[in-house]
């Protein structure tokens, strides 16, 4: 599939929001601290600026209001719906914090919900294609919301350095969230690249009875939109680095920058706030090659006529 | 509203293409084109169309593939390679899943006749509908920034001021084998549905899932090219040798 920018930053920079609008509607930090008014700002601000972000691949996004009608039947509806009905808690939170320097907990909460179940929709959009196998798993929201969780508590502990909270209780469990997401990732990536593929040339033309198909020739010499939307290739050797590359950065350094953050948080504070904001950076260059991939190396049935 | 019809749809229209028949002479493609860039929605916009990486919206393409049985590589050993012209546009699927996922309610499976189509006005182009269609049958128009797709030329199907002949698909009524024929395949007595039982019509890619209403009827079986060679599979056989030659072929076996 084609990695789209627009769709890679949307998903990456919104999980990270929706994630860190999570953790800050359990009230896990200081509703008064400097840092913890900037981590709500900092939450809505990656929330709208995915969300803009998302508008882009758009061709007619002047009409995008239409998109949260059909909640009954389709993802992206009820993400868009969901999305925008999580602002409301969000802000209501956000003001609580700012302005009146107090944590306010039903809209807290229910920011909270929100913002898993936003998140939850993202990952179902891709989830329900049957077309995309890779993506056609309930690993993938899965993914998606360990993924957001993680780089939520990454940016809470961030925030809790600044006087703001527990940064033993909030490194450890940012740790522990970065490892559960890359171990998730991990089992779909073996999944993606070891089931055996449930469209093949044969199913999609009908002809097996008859033999092995192959393309002789193609509708049109040149590329069409099917080939360049659905017909992404990326070279495997690339692949397995740009792999290897999201799971060191995105997986172990963060793990390790974290565990270190709540270790020497008591001793050594400056290497303590290092350690947490070299890990935000990790997390978040290891996320987007993970996002990157996550389109580029989905193959879509499609492919199976091309 | 993006739900599927909750009951089965009365009528069925959809086409049934006989792989048999079809020379991939693209003439359905050209004439499908000709009449959905004048027709029903956005007109189907060419991208570069003068220069060399001209590509352009099309709702019906024709591949072609190569089928080699097992073995089959040498021609008149075991069965035959063979070329099968393949058109493709939009099936109809019962379970059209690029229906369901549409966010605005552009995309609608029609009640009364299983047609699929989209609504342009209420397209914002996020392209969901093509990445969820399994066949590649949606295309996104580069101009308009809409979803394009077949729509089973229902400007023609229904539209009492053409004469009768020419009230089915733009691709049926051009093309010049008879390898495309359109019909109600949810009436078991129609021309269509008869033939699909009596050819076998089969579904692409019955695992996703998507029930398509569309049918393709299989190539029939070949003689193989073997059968007709006179002579060609008896070269070992030497019984029916008399005189010289039969002298001679004794004599070869016994040294």
């Amino acid at each position: 599939m084609h990695p789209a920018l627009s769709i890679i930053a949307f998903t990456t920079l919104s999980g990270f929001g929706y994630g860190l609008a999570a953790v800050l509607g359990l009230g896990l930090l200081d509703a008064s601290a400097m840092s913890t008014k900037a981590a709500h700002i900092l939450a809505l601000g990656l929330i709208a600026v995915g969300l803009m972000s998302s508008t882009l691949h758009l061709r007619n996004p002047q009409r995008a209001w239409r998109a949260i009608s059909q909640w009954r039947s389709s993802w992206l509806s009820r993400e868009g719906l969901l999305a925008v009905l999580t602002f409301i808690p969000l802000i209501w939170s956000a003001w609580g914090a700012i302005i009146e320097s107090r944590y306010l907990p039903v809209p807290g909460l229910f920011g909270t919900v929100g913002a898993i179940a936003t998140v939850f929709c993202t990952g179902m959009i891709y989830a329900s294609l049957r077309s995309v196998q890779a993506w056609y798993t309930p690993q993938t929201p899965l993914c998606f919301l360990l993924f957001a969780g993680a780089g939520g508590l990454n940016l809470a502990t961030l925030a809790a350095i600044f006087n703001a909270g527990d940064v033993y209780i909030l490194g450890l469990s940012a740790a522990a969230a970065t490892a559960f997401a890359w171990i998730a990732k991990s089992a779909w990536r073996r999944r993606m690249l070891t089931a055996p593929p449930i469209s093949t040339p044969e199913t999609a033309t009908g002809l097996a009875a008859i033999g092995r198909v192959r393309l002789w020739e193609r509708p049109h010499s040149n590329e069409n939109y099917l080939t360049r939307e659905m017909g992404y290739r990326i070279a495997r050797k690339h692949a397995e680095k740009l792999a290897r590359i999201s799971f060191t950065l995105g997986g172990a350094a963060t793990v390790l920058l974290l565990l270190s953050t709540a270790l020497f948080w008591a001793t050594a504070s400056s290497l303590a706030i290092i350690a947490a904001v070299v890990a935000v950076l990790c997390q978040t260059v290891g996320q987007f090659v993970e996002r990157w991939l996550f389109f580029a190396e989905a193959r879509h049935a499609v492919m199976n006529y091309y | 509203m993006t739900s599927l019809p909750s009951i089965p749809t009365p009528k069925r229209l959809g086409l049934v293409i006989d792989l048999d028949v079809c020379v991939g002479c693209h003439a359905c493609v050209i004439s499908c084109k000709e009449w959905n860039t004048g027709g029903y929605g956005a007109a189907l916009s060419d991208q570069n169309p003068y220069g060399l990486d001209v590509s352009g919206t099309f709702l019906n393409r024709i591949h072609s593939f190569e089928v080699i049985p097992e073995g089959g590589e040498v021609i008149g050993e075991a069965g035959e390679a063979r070329i099968v012209h393949f058109p493709k546009s939009c099936l109809h699927c019962d379970d059209a899943p690029c229906v369901t996922v549409c966010p605005t309610g552009a995309s609608y499976k029609r009640g009364e006749d299983g047609i699929v189509l989209v609504e342009e006005d209420k397209c914002i182009g996020c392209g969901l509908c093509a990445w969820a269609c399994p066949y590649g049958a949606r295309e996104m128009d580069l101009a308009a920034g809409v979803m394009k797709k077949c729509t089973l030329c229902i400007d023609r199907i229904y539209n009492e001021t053409l004469q009768e002949v020419d009230r089915v698909p733009s691709c049926v009524r051009t093309c010049p084998a008879n390898a495309r024929h359109f019909g109600d395949l949810g009436d078991p007595t129609s021309d269509v549905s008869i033939m699909v039982a009596e050819r076998g019509g089969m579904d692409l890619m019955p695992e996703q899932g998507t029930r398509p209403v569309n049918k393709y009827l299989p190539p029939r079986p070949r003689t193989p090219l073997a059968a007709n060679a006179d002579g060609l599979g008896s070269v070992e056989e030497t019984s029916g040798a008399t005189g010289f030659f039969g002298w001679l072929d004794n004599m070869l076996d016994r040294i």
